[in-house]
């Protein structure tokens, strides 16, 4: 049982605190445990990594025109798809070269 | 309610009623699972959210991740008014209360070591920046020699000059932001029951201005806080170029770990590059 003592008013910390703070301890501090739900640990701290550059706020990020991870397939479902488009677009392409008479394409 | 049970922190048992509004990460608020002299805090949330595909996928969402982070944070610190917590790593998820039992069970004598080693004790943070710019302006206001300012240099030589005075007025500015930084986590570990150095945060993007070049945990008991803020507040102005800023009181994160020696991470020095 456990009754604090008064402590001083809290600074930049509780609703404003600032995200990286926030990040940087409950995403690379506190306690480890392997739960029964298992998500790869390199998976976020390169995550941390990557968002130890990131931000206060991800608005203010692209305020800044910071929107990387948008693009970045490691962050972003987004990009990941984008990137399957491409690649799908690139490889129609190069089965079109490799056999014309297949891919429908436009009348000469 | 089915679903998996998420895992903010372990505590000892405690009386005081946990804030009222507390949504916890999925709308759910927290609650408590005793067994033995430890409770854990938990909270249901949905396998399509919290299972392992969910899961990973969520955490590469930034706002989702933001979201429960923040949510994450907010139940810790409410524990921390009322106790001391042992706070959990993000997204620690069990099938069932079973599986929080069985965990609490094998982990019982090192939680209780950690437990009593945090026992009456909180986490502040401490981070230095170096405001170069405000200092140049500064020091050239000071020092402005005569007929000196604004003119545009007339000769290569001249330019090259100027550089090189402006690099050691920069230079002098990052040894003396060493030295304050240094100075100052002695002080305060000098005040603190322990302390961690961690990487320092990117300023260009963390939103804050300046150069951080120390990025500090404290673990100061909670009597010895207010104290510890003070003395924090009274080296804010000591510096010209060089900001403080306090952040608190947190849960002991950064110490949550078994002490085995230096923390990985710890080696990084103040004023060391990014």
């Amino acid at each position: 049982m456990t009754t604090p003592s008064r402590l001083p008013e809290p600074y930049g910390q509780g609703q404003s605190a600032n995200l990286a703070d926030i990040l940087e301890r409950v995403l690379d501090k506190g306690v480890v445990i392997a739960g029964d739900i298992k998500i790869n640990l390199l998976d976020i701290e390169l995550l941390t990594i990557k968002l130890r550059l990131v931000v206060a706020s991800v608005d203010k990020a692209k305020e800044m025109g910071i929107d990387w991870w948008e693009s970045d397939p490691a962050l972003s479902s987004r990009a990941r798809h984008d990137e399957l488009t491409r690649e799908n677009a690139a490889l129609r392409e190069r089965l079109r070269e490799l056999d014309p008479g297949r891919v429908p394409r436009e009348a000469p | 309610m089915t679903g998996l049970r998420y895992v903010y922190a372990v505590c000892r048992p405690f009386d005081t009623p946990l804030q009222a509004q507390l949504g916890g990460v999925a709308g759910d608020p927290p609650r408590l699972l005793p067994h033995g002299d430890l409770v854990a805090v938990v909270s249901h949330v949905p396998e399509a959210d919290f299972g392992e595909e969910a899961l990973r996928a969520h955490l590469e969402d930034l706002d989702w991740l933001t979201a429960t982070a923040r949510a994450h944070q907010q139940v810790v610190d409410a524990l921390t008014a009322v106790t001391t917590p042992l706070p959990l790593r993000l997204a620690t998820v069990f099938r069932d209360d079973s599986g929080v039992r069985v965990m609490l069970e094998e982990r019982e004598s090192a939680f209780r070591r950690t437990l009593d080693r945090l026992e009456g004790r909180v986490e502040w943070g401490v981070k230095v920046y170096v405001e170069p710019e405000r200092t140049e302006q500064a020091d050239s206001e000071r020092s402005a020699a005569p007929a000196e300012p604004e003119q545009r240099p007339v000769s290569g030589r001249d330019y090259l000059r100027r550089r090189r005075r402006q690099s050691r007025a920069n230079e002098d500015l990052w040894s003396r932001a060493e030295e304050f930084a240094t100075g100052l986590h002695r002080t305060l570990s000098g005040r603190a029951d322990d302390a961690r150095l961690h990487a320092p945060q990117n300023p260009r993007l963390s939103g804050a201005e300046g150069r951080n070049v120390l990025n500090a945990a404290y673990l100061v008991g909670r009597d010895a806080s207010e104290e510890f803020v003070e003395m924090v507040d009274r080296t804010k102005d000591d510096a010209p170029g060089i900001r403080v800023e306090l952040t608190g009181p947190w849960a002991a994160y950064s110490f949550a770990g078994e002490q085995e020696g230096t923390e990985e991470g710890a080696g990084k020095k103040a004023g060391e590059d990014s």
